[in-house]
């Protein structure tokens, strides 16, 4: 069973504290992503497992075999870096049979396990070139040969599409969750970009100043996130963010600012109740921003004022003016809206999210 | 290309560059006329009328072949060329493995370390030479190539340590770490991977500390003795001279084809000696 | 599909038993031991030690043959009485000195015209090297030929120019030959400065130039702000490498004068070995070696010093 435990991993370089014990299982052919703004630690963790980096504290287990002390050799890992890091001087078929020479394969099985990698990544015509003959998007291909011949118990990625432009990058990820799926083997694939976190991993870990902040699938993360860096981090574009006051209203709690006021929905007021008097952060996607038609409770509806007006294709980004912070709605295509328009829009109560202004733990 | 008049153009550009194109090849033009040159016609005094001294009517292989033959200069070519080749390997496989455990391995005092090879370049041979002269002679060492062989990598190690220092560090950590979790031992990720890409360094490294021992001389002049176990350098200086009498046909010929070695290897990789000396220097 | 066969097959990591040498060398620390120690044996035995063993020697009253007796700093103490090591002190100075500056002025100037684009241009930049190259005691003898008294080439183009009209004895006027020294070392060392200078120039952003062109700067005045200051740094290193070798300059020197006329082209190298080896007086001779040192080491602290506050800014 190639699971991977990570139990109170601590590093620390001199004095700075870069992992701050993390505490992760990954199972058995499972997809997981590591995602973080840089220097959040995940790059680290990576280099834990993979060996590459000494372990100050905490162990690191591959299958029930504690690693901390093996050989990245040892280890029965494959790597895939964001530089490619392809070895210069030798061709493809080469840099895909280096591993299975220093492990002593047989000649024969080394070509047999190259052609039928090559074959998987539609590489099999570039075997005789060299790295500098070859694309950006070839050259991550042979990448990711290198490390499937070697059938690894787990792979890890670091920040692999980082160094591809945008078009190609979008098909690299399906190309990578495809080869996931028909290779069922462990993964753990470290990006900054939520885009890839959320379409790739089975689960997903967010990482920020060496901590984790929250494990568990998109979706979970998307639609309950458990602090306020996570609800800003995952979806784009961002979650906006409004600092209210929690009023006692004549029907119930009341929430707002300069810009608006809202009656809090009953189903949040009993976890708001203990914040009367006091300031709280509320969130709420754009995309769960809807231009009123009148039938929404006036309760949950505010004026703002269209400052920019983003047309993407797909939808409309507005970029309001409310009170005296700015917001960004996302709204369907066919919207007519102009610069200086003043629109009301309607907040869902079960969009909403509240977040402690102190400890930025949702509420 | 230098705007303006063509008049502008020679007098800034083309004449400057000739006239220092001009003395630099000079003395060497100078060397081949003289090597080829009779000697009735090699000792007319400049002030007599029928001095030609940029050409010869009568060129003669004379000088070259008493050279050869009546004197050791070929058994000194191969003494040069002995001791510089197995210098150059000893330095390189020092300098190969100095210079990947300072650029690439973290260890205490490496930074110590690496000051130090660089302060040993800044001894100069001729501050060494005597007290060398000694343990040389206790080694049991004195009037063989060796003498040389293990003193030259003193001044030849450091420079090919950092020559190569520099073309390690620009190999990417990513490189070696892959091959490590590919299945290879640091050392293994060293030979098979590292070392490769650092060929063109290392071809540079080599091509340089061959002309520095060939250059070399006061340490062969004070180390050798007799007259086989000379260097091209020390031969034509002590033996070409006998008594006061300068024999300069023959020392212009030795002269010349003494030089011959190291120009043929350095017209071969011209840009590796060039990367080689800038790379020394951008440090 | 033979890959998942594969995969499942494992059950879990294994752990190879390697060698203690192996394991030994997977240690960065002792990976750095081994392939450190032939370099450290090298230069401990062969710089280090005879260094201690010159300094042993310097403070003894050796002899060829004869073993010494400690005397202290009698010998150093002798040589500031030694008019001839005074003389030589000064030479070495005046010769360091006045080669590096042209040595360094004339590199430049040829390094920028060699910056330009010309026809053979790669033929002319591997051919003004080759006084670099040669070994110095080979081309030194060639200028030794052109600076003899009755067979100069150089004495014969001077009259035919009308630039002389009597025979200038390069090497045997006390008051020319430490010049003609000079010249030679001068020539032996443009092409160094030259091409290490024009690999600086060439990394030089062209932009720079031309920003300071169009903002109204003339060549001169771009040169000293925009080229001289980003030339610095391997300006710095260069004459750093020049200064050393000039300093302990003895190949030159010997072939051409042996230190002579009167002493008149005495250096320290060359003194150090016409007592040393050639009188046999050992102590003598490291003493004369040894005194080089504190100069070098005072030179070369100051150029590093300076290269180091050049770097930061």
């Amino acid at each position: 069973m190639a699971r991977v435990l990570i139990r109170s991993l601590n590093k620390f370089y001199d004095d700075v504290h870069a992992v701050k014990d993390v505490n992760l299982e990954i199972r058995d052919k499972e997809f997981v992503v590591l995602v973080g703004p840089s220097g959040c630690g995940k790059t680290t963790t990576l280099r834990m497992v993979a060996g590459l980096e000494s372990i100050s504290s905490g162990q690191v287990l591959i299958g029930e075999t504690v690693v901390n002390e093996l050989a990245p050799m040892d280890r029965d890992i494959a790597m895939v870096f964001q530089n490619y890091a392809l070895y210069p001087h030798m061709s493809v078929y080469d840099n895909m049979a280096f591993g299975l020479k220093m492990r002593k394969v047989d000649r024969g099985d080394i070509r047999k396990r190259v052609y039928e990698a090559a074959d998987i990544l539609g590489i099999r015509d570039y075997l005789g070139r060299k790295p500098r003959q070859l694309s950006g998007g070839q050259r991550q291909r042979v990448a990711l040969g290198r490390a499937i011949v070697r059938h690894p118990q787990v792979f890890l990625f670091d920040e692999p599409l980082s160094n591809l432009d945008a078009k190609l990058r979008v098909q690299m990820r399906v190309e990578l969750k495809k080869l996931h799926n028909r290779l069922n083997t462990t993964a753990i694939y470290v990006t900054h970009d939520q885009v890839e976190a959320m379409t790739l991993g089975d689960r997903v870990v967010v990482m920020r100043g060496g901590l984790v902040q929250q494990v568990g699938e998109p979706l979970e993360l998307y639609n309950t996130p458990v602090n306020r860096f996570v609800a800003g981090f995952i979806g784009s574009p961002a979650m906006n963010f409004a600092s209210v006051q929690v009023t006692n209203g004549s029907a119930g709690l009341r929430a707002g600012n300069t810009g608006l006021a809202i009656d809090v929905p009953a189903e949040i007021s009993s976890r708001l109740v203990p914040y009367a008097g006091r300031d709280v952060i509320m969130g709420v996607r754009p995309e769960d921003l809807e231009i009123t038609n009148g039938s929404d409770p006036p309760g949950l509806c505010f004026e703002a004022l269209v400052e920019v007006v983003e047309r993407l294709g797909a939808e409309i980004l507005l970029d309001l003016q409310v009170g005296e912070q700015t917001m960004v709605a996302s709204v369907e295509p066919n919207v007519r809206a102009k610069r200086g328009d003043k629109l009301r829009f309607a907040l869902r109560p079960e969009r909403l999210h509240f977040f402690d202004t102190n400890s930025e733990a949702a509420i | 290309m230098i705007e303006g008049a063509k008049w502008r153009r020679w007098v800034y550009f083309y004449i400057p560059l000739g006239a220092f194109v001009f003395w630099l090849l000079f003395p060497f033009y100078w060397m081949l006329v003289t090597s080829v040159r009779p000697d009735r016609e090699l000792y007319r005094p400049w002030m007599a009328p029928n001095y030609t001294p940029f050409w010869t009517d009568h060129p003669t292989l004379v000088h070259i072949m008493d050279l050869l033959t009546e004197t050791l200069f070929a058994r000194w070519m191969l003494n040069t060329l002995f001791i510089a080749i197995v210098s150059t390997l000893i330095s390189l496989f020092c300098g190969i493995f100095a210079g990947y455990a300072l650029s690439r391995l973290k260890f205490p005092f490496a930074g110590s370390l690496g000051t130090g090879i660089f302060i040993t370049y800044l001894v100069p041979q001729t501050l060494l030479f005597i007290p060398l002269a000694d343990i040389i002679r206790n080694f049991r060492l004195g009037d063989t190539p060796w003498a040389l062989i293990l003193t030259y990598p003193t001044f030849l190690i450091p420079f090919c340590t950092w020559l190569l220092m520099g073309y390690f560090k620009a190999i990417p950590r990513e490189l070696e770490e892959c091959a490590r979790i590919d299945g290879a031992t640091r050392w293994k990720a060293m030979v098979y991977i590292i070392i490769p890409i650092a060929i063109p360094g290392i071809l540079s490294a080599g091509i340089f500390a061959f002309t520095l021992s060939w250059n070399e001389f006061i340490y062969a002049l004070v180390f050798l003795s007799s007259a086989e176990q000379k260097t091209v350098s020390v031969g034509v200086t002590s033996e070409l001279v006998r008594g006061d009498v300068f024999y300069w046909g023959q020392l212009m010929a030795g002269a010349l084809l003494g030089s011959i070695p190291v120009a043929f290897i350095y017209s071969f990789f011209v840009e590796h000696y060039v990367a080689g000396l800038t790379g020394s220097v951008k440090g | 599909m033979a890959i998942i066969d594969a995969v499942g097959q494992r059950a879990f990591v294994q752990a190879p038993r390697r060698g203690a040498v192996t394991r030994l060398l997977e240690d960065e620390r002792w990976l750095a031991v081994a392939l450190l120690v032939p370099t450290v044996v090298l230069l401990a035995l062969f710089i280090a030690y005879p260094f201690i063993q010159g300094v042993l020697l310097a403070v003894t009253d050796t002899k060829v043959g004869v073993p010494g007796r400690f005397v202290g700093l009698r010998n150093f103490i002798a040589l500031w009485d030694d008019s001839i090591f005074r003389t030589a002190v000064w030479n070495t100075f005046v010769y360091t000195a006045v080669a590096t500056v042209f040595k360094l002025a004339l590199g430049l100037w040829l390094a920028l015209l060699l910056n330009r684009h010309f026809k053979g241009k790669a033929f002319t930049r591997a051919f003004i090297l080759l006084p670099f190259i040669i070994p110095t005691v080979l081309s030194t003898f060639a200028w030794k030929w052109m600076f003899d008294p009755t067979f100069s080439v150089i004495n014969w183009t001077l009259f035919q120019l009308g630039l002389i009209h009597g025979r200038i004895n390069w090497l045997g006027d006390p008051d020319l030959a430490l010049i003609s020294v000079i010249i030679v070392n001068v020539w032996r060392g443009v092409p160094f400065f030259a091409i290490s200078l024009l690999a600086g120039l060439q990394t030089i952003n062209p932009e720079l130039q031309e920003a300071a062109a169009i903002d109204g700067a003339r060549p001169w005045q771009r040169f000293w702000h925009v080229t001289w200051p980003l030339l610095l740094p391997v300006t710095m290193v260069v004459v750093l490498f020049s200064v050393i070798q000039t300093f302990a300059d003895f190949q030159l020197v010997y072939v051409l004068t042996g230190g002579g006329p009167a002493n008149a082209t005495q250096l320290f190298a060359t003194y150090a070995y016409q007592i040393g080896v050639g009188t046999g007086l050992l102590s003598q001779g490291a003493a004369i070696s040894l005194a080089m040192f504190p100069f070098l080491l005072i030179v070369v602290v100051v150029q590093l010093l300076y290269i180091r506050r050049v770097e930061v800014h």
